[in-house]
């Protein structure tokens, strides 16, 4: 049977009050959804002083669509990014990721601000937030501040967050990548329910014949989901085809620092990464063809 | 410290530590023994309780998160109708072995019939995802789907 710490418990009954106890209690854990920080805790990775249990807030549960982005509060659980319309209608890759996340119950609890701040290499929504290039607004009693997904992830379990910043809102950009076409796949053991071995999200517009922007982005094969970038250079200004994608789909490599552990062997990840860049940029190729994202 | 929520329609009041989970509270505190303990890290689904009519895994809740809200076990559906059907079905199909996931795949089976989540087999097997480690899935998903036809064609 596991035990949780002692800790001291507080639930804020609005976000003044938990950004003052955040600013005040020293060595604090927020519990959002707690699918993970409750397993962290019953393993032993974290033994904070305090849990700040930020679950009543309801101001932080929402998904607003401004006409160019999608505003979607932090404690917006996976399950509701899976059931609002919008959310599969203007951010398909988002909603894919959302689908492919664990199983219901655990998405009924996880919450999109939880499971980026978890930081974990192989968090679900990331490599679509990364493709999206979605915003995160961070909240502290000294303001607001606005930091790109791309700079968000620091290292395993580590985000550019201060001690008393809470991450309060995810805006997710799609009006720009309505010219594209987009794709997205997670390798677990399993079909589904699993934290995945490899995932990744792509979007790709060609413009004259010749890709003008394409975008890669993946989870579980470096410290933090990452951005393809040697890949996306690659492809700019070439002409689309499967020859062009597969040679791209190879530079992963260098994109990417693979471990071995219980899920998969280094090589594995590698290739399997490589093999899924490689098909989600024809799919992307050919939703662009077809207009729109699917 | 003091908590409040509603357990199968009745108010209940309980002393509980900052660190306990919802699973023990139920378990120990409240003597719901349908509610399982498996694996305790959220991952078969056996401790599957309804927060405000969703399922999710007590052994992933603190008991101090769920003040003030819904929790439902098997127990408080004894005498609700689709859940009798429901029950009638796993007797039919004998989706049963030992028992030990049973009240965790019903409740979560329940709450699917209730929002309508389930349109094809596909979708029972991607929402009813606990875990069964006595036999295989076929029987369990047959008599989910079939209450799922039977309520869709009444």
């Amino acid at each position: 049977m596991y035990r949780l710490p002692e800790y001291d418990y507080y639930k804020p009954g609005n976000l003044e009050e938990a950004l003052k106890l955040l600013d005040k209690l020293g060595d604090a854990r927020i519990l959002a959804g707690g699918t993970d920080l409750i397993l962290d805790m019953k393993t032993g990775r974290y033994k904070p002083r305090s849990v700040i249990d930020i679950g009543g807030l309801k101001e932080l549960k929402y998904i607003i669509d401004t006409g160019e982005a999608l505003r979607i509060g932090a404690l917006t659980t996976i399950q509701e990014l899976v059931d609002f319309p919008i959310v599969h209608s203007k951010t398909p890759l988002l909603w894919e990721a959302a689908i492919r996340f664990a199983y219901w119950q655990i998405r009924n609890m996880a919450t999109i601000g939880g499971n980026l701040c978890n930081a974990s290499p192989a968090a679900d929504t990331a490599p679509p937030l990364l493709v999206y290039n979605a915003v995160v607004k961070a909240a502290s009693l000294s303001g607001e501040r606005y930091i790109p997904i791309g700079d968000f992830f620091l290292g395993p379990r580590h985000v550019s967050l201060g001690r008393s910043e809470l991450l309060v809102e995810v805006i997710v950009p799609y009006k720009s990548l309505e010219k594209y076409g987009s794709a997205y796949a997670k390798i677990g053991r399993r079909r589904g329910h699993d934290i995945s071995v490899v995932a990744a999200a792509a979007a790709i517009r060609v413009e004259d014949g010749l890709i003008a922007d394409a975008r890669v982005a993946l989870n579980s094969i470096a410290p933090t989901p990452v951005r393809a970038r040697s890949v996306e250079k690659y492809l700019v200004g070439r002409r689309p085809g499967i020859e062009v994608f597969r040679e791209a789909s190879k530079l992963v490599s260098s994109d990417v620092s693979p471990i071995t552990d219980v899920r998969a062997p280094a090589e594995y990840r590698l290739h399997a990464a490589m093999v899924l860049v490689e098909d989600l940029l024809l799919e992307s190729y050919k939703r662009a063809f077809r207009g729109g994202q699917e | 410290m003091r908590v409040e929520f509603i357990l199968n329609g009745r108010k209940v009041a309980v002393d509980v530590e900052p660190s306990e989970t919802l699973l023990n509270t139920l378990r120990f505190k409240l003597r719901v023994k349908s509610v399982k303990r498996g694996c305790e890290r959220g991952e078969c689904g056996s401790c599957t309780i309804l927060l405000d009519g969703q399922p999710v895994t007590s052994c992933m809740l603190l008991t101090l998160q769920v003040e003030g809200r819904e929790v439902t076990t098997v127990e408080g559906l004894e005498k609700d109708d689709l859940f009798k059907k429901l029950v009638d079905y796993f007797i039919e199909e004998g989706a049963i072995q030992c028992g030990f996931c049973t009240p965790g795949i019903l409740l979560t089976a329940w709450a699917g019939l209730k929002q309508g989540r389930f349109k094809s087999v596909d979708d029972v097997r991607e929402y009813v995802a606990n875990l069964c480690r006595c036999t295989g899935y076929v029987k369990i998903i047959n008599a989910i789907y079939k209450a799922a036809t039977g309520v869709a064609g009444r």
